[in-house]
């Protein structure tokens, strides 16, 4: 079963290509790390496969009615926004709105949802709490908690781990690693490739717009393509406590 | 659900308070009485021609400024967004003069709601044109200024032309409005267009809750947003376009009752926008009752009450705000 | 129909009541002195008409905008031989006039820059009684060195006045409303020609003798017969709105005579006996009707 589909999918911006060709497949169970330097299109490529930007080519997603996209695949933003002082709890209860028939208050499934999206991101002693007084760490989780409510079997996420603290962005990234071994897939953008080597599954390389490399980190994270895309030198190691990946100079 | 049953509570009793305050001191008993029976007495004529038009329009205005200030708020993610300081009210306003001044209004009675409708629509998108989709607020406030200064200009413009006498005196009417005097026939002129802009305005909850993480997020979750803004801008119009066609731009509601209920409502936009609308109701019928018992013989305006209590608030705000701007 | 002898103006405030007795004792001091005034201008309706009324031929060489409005000058045929000015200073000068008359109510930085320039200005008060049309006209009469032909109208305007006093069984209750809710008290001049013409009028019951806001609701609860409203001016005006409520309509009892208050009504002229005469046929109207 696919649960993304983008085949040829182009964006322009004033004639010049922001993402270009791209065509990608994603399974269930893969946790996929999109990267990139800065400017090479991963937020257009994000935007474009969900619809929420004019495309050329396909995405299986933009394909969909916006009431099963919203079944299909739960997308964060890189603004972590919380407009209101909402509490944390309706925080996450926003997640349920693309299951809730019209007019609908939250029904037994909706409360057993939310539950257990604060249970996985252990937010429970802070679950009536002000969501906007949080610190940003907590309001990562909040919005991660947020995104699992909407139960999709895909998850996108926009660089979910820029700045936070390491031990945040550490169990960040193993809650998409956990997701994935669970069986659904996420997809996230990131410029850590430490972070994306040890816990995503598979790497998507993007440069300017084209799709570079696609496979195991092992496979993307070569000296070569980290030179050729990044224009540094890299230290890559597989140990015993997991991959160890370390930019190290500039190529010139 | 507390809330609501207490804000209907303060609703009804305002209400009541409101038929039973004007020039003349009437029993509570009596009144009643004259409400009750049309029996041609000058007491009954007074409660059921003057006093209950004016209560029912001051619930009806009242909702129609709290809700739209409430859905506004909620779309722009800010706390300055209201009717009356965006300049929606002042170009409503200018509608309805325009219709009034050019004889349209007497040749078709609906012509009134309609151009203030009008300029109403006009006022709201240059708003969301001006101010971008997050609605910053500097930009906000900004257009609001301009689009009120010249709304204002151009309905003391076309009052000052007039050839009637004292057409220029309305314009204090206009700018600040009153509910003196109005009756039935103001009700069945505005009431159709309130009805539709409540409609489209309390259908938009859950949109607005899913736009408190964000135009992409909430787009993500099935918010369709050019429906979205489409409502918006036509729910506004008619609600604020038809309060302002028969009372004169009333200024503030729509930012004090949103900011005061927000926090009884946890916050969310959608719980606020019918505790708006009860509150605004609950704001427009007191400050009517406090220009008839306060200043009984001084026919004050009830903006000019609005701005004495909302000024300040929209100056905290302001101050608030501006800690967040870059 | 008796009046109050002397030379009282019946204003409200005893000071102006003194100022223009005293205005008008000089005026007919000086008048009695110097010859008449050969270029005199008016700046004032009231003044306008009365000038109008009294003025040798060619004496009067220009009066002000409103005397040509038809719906506020009873004397537009007249006022039409006549250039009109603007009520400014700089234009009433420079048409050299001997002689300016004004109202009490005329700007006083216009009068006192006229009279700076060395123009003589006569100030004329507002009527607020039939009783005050002899004395403008005697005012003026001083004013134009026209005494005679004032005493003549004063004759005429008396016996007329005296004519219209018919016995009467029952005085029905009456109110004058104008727009923004204004309505008009027994010591005004629309007040005085209700009376006159044999209304009661419930403005005094309200204590706005001297005219004043009548709320709505006091006016539907004071159930008058008769409404008397002002003139519908062209244009719209919100504040003209309470005229048209639905509540002076539901009231069964009570008849609404709508734009009756028209330029008879305005200035203390011989012409308010039209006034009386217009109201005193109504009031007739309406026994017969009851």
């Amino acid at each position: 079963m696919t649960l993304l589909s983008l085949s040829d999918l182009t964006v322009f911006r004033n004639d010049c290509p922001i993402v270009d060709g791209v065509t990608v497949r994603v399974l269930p169970g893969e946790c996929v790390g999109l990267i990139g330097p800065n400017g090479a299109g991963k937020t257009t490529l994000l935007r474009a496969a969900l619809g929420l930007l004019e495309a050329r080519g396909y995405s299986s997603l933009a394909a969909l009615p916006a009431s099963e996209r919203a079944r299909a695949v739960a997308w964060m933003p890189q603004a972590r926004e919380i407009a209101w002082p909402v509490s944390v709890e309706a925080v996450i209860a926003l997640g349920r709105i693309p299951h809730l028939p019209r007019g609908a208050r939250l029904r037994d499934a909706d409360r057993a949802a939310v539950d257990a999206a604060i249970a996985h991101m252990e937010l429970e002693p802070m679950r009536h709490r002000t969501a906007t007084h949080l610190s940003g760490g907590e309001q990562a989780r909040v919005l991660i908690a947020r995104a699992l409510a909407q139960e999709t079997p895909l998850l996108l996420a926009d660089e979910p781990i820029a700045g936070l603290d390491p031990a945040h962005q550490i169990a960040t990234m193993q809650v998409f690693a956990g997701l994935a071994r669970a069986g659904r897939s996420v997809i996230v953008s990131l410029h850590d490739l430490a972070q994306a080597a040890r816990h995503c599954t598979r790497l998507l390389m993007l440069d300017r717009g084209q799709l570079v490399a696609d496979g195991p980190p092992a496979q993307v994270l070569t000296a070569d393509n980290v030179a050729r895309v990044f224009g540094v030198t890299a230290f890559y190691r597989d140990t015993p406590q997991g991959v160890v990946f370390q930019p190290m100079e500039l190529t010139k | 659900m507390r809330l609501a049953a207490l804000l209907l509570v303060l609703v009804a009793a305002l209400f009541a308070a409101s038929l039973l305050s004007g020039p003349l001191p009437v029993s509570a008993w009596q009144a009643l009485a004259a409400l009750a029976g049309d029996d041609g007495t000058p007491l009954s004529v007074v409660m059921r021609e003057i006093r209950l038009p004016r209560a029912l329009l001051a619930v009806m205005i009242g909702a129609s400024l709290g809700l739209s200030g409430a859905a506004m708020q909620g779309y722009l993610r800010n706390p300055l967004a209201e009717p009356g300081l965006i300049g929606v009210s002042g170009a409503a306003a200018l509608g309805a003069v325009l219709a009034l001044q050019t004889g349209l209004a007497a040749a078709f009675a609906l012509a009134l709601p309609l151009s203030a409708l009008g300029m109403a629509v006009l006022a709201v998108l240059l708003i969301l044109m001006l101010a971008g989709p997050r609605g910053a607020s500097i930009t906000l406030i900004l257009a609001g200024i301009a689009i009120s200064a010249l709304a204002g200009a151009l309905t003391s413009l076309v009052l000052n032309l007039s050839p009637n006498p004292f057409a220029a005196a309305d314009i204090v009417f206009w700018m600040m409005g009153s509910l003196a005097d109005r009756s039935f026939t103001h009700i069945w002129l505005a009431l159709p267009f309130m009805l539709v802009g409540w409609a489209l305005l309390a259908g938009l909850g859950r949109s607005l809750d899913a736009l408190t993480l964000g135009e992409d997020a909430a787009q993500a979750m099935g918010v369709r947003l050019p429906r979205l803004r489409l409502a918006l801008i036509l729910g506004t119009a008619a609600s604020v376009g038809a309060a302002t066609a028969v009372a004169g731009a009333i200024g503030f509601v729509g930012l004090v009752v949103p900011h005061l209920l927000r926090p009884f409502v946890g916050g969310r936009p959608s719980a606020l926008l019918w505790a708006s609308a009860l509150g605004g109701a609950a704001m427009v019928l007191a400050a009517d009752i406090a220009v008839r018992e306060v200043f009984p013989t001084r026919d004050l305006k009830l903006g000019v009450l609005m701005a004495l209590v909302g000024a300040p608030l929209f100056l905290h705000l302001i101050y608030k705000t501006r800690k967040e701007l870059p | 129909m008796a009046r109050p002898t002397g030379r009282s103006m019946l204003v409200s405030v005893p000071i102006s009541r003194t100022l223009a007795t005293f205005a008008v004792a000089l005026i007919t001091a000086t008048a009695a002195l110097a010859d008449a005034p050969a270029r005199v201008v008016s700046v004032n309706l009231c003044t306008d008409q009365l000038a109008l009324m009294l003025a040798a031929p060619g004496q009067l060489v220009s009066v002000s905008r409103l005397a040509h409005d038809p719906g506020s000058s009873v004397m537009v045929e007249a006022a039409k031989a006549l250039p009109t000015n603007g009520s400014r200073a700089e234009e009433v000068y420079l048409l050299q006039p001997d002689l300016v008359l004004a109202g009490t109510f005329t700007d006083p930085a216009t009068v006192q820059m006229l009279r700076k320039l060395g123009i003589k200005v006569a100030l004329f008060a507002p009527a607020t009684a039939l009783s005050d049309v002899p004395d403008r006209l005697a005012q003026m009469g001083a004013a134009l060195g026209r005494q005679q032909a004032a005493t003549r109208l004063t004759a005429d305007f008396d016996a007329a006045l005296a004519g219209l006093d018919d016995a009467q069984t029952a005085r029905p209750r009456a109110a004058i409303y104008y727009a923004n809710g204004y309505s008009s008290g027994g010591r005004t001049l629309a007040g005085d020609i209700l009376r006159a013409a044999g209304f009661d009028n419930v403005a005094d019951d309200a204590g706005l003798d001297h005219g004043g806001t009548l709320p709505l609701e006091q006016l539907v609860l004071l159930a008058p017969d008769l409404i008397v409203t002002g003139r519908d001016y062209p244009g719209q005006a919100r504040a003209e709105d309470v005229l048209a409520h639905p509540a002076l309509r539901a009231l069964p009892d009570t008849a609404m005579a709508g734009q009756l208050t028209d330029q008879d009504w305005i200035c203390g002229t011989p012409a308010v006996l039209d006034a009386v005469r217009e109201m005193r046929a109504l009031r007739l109207r309406l026994e017969h009707a009851g």
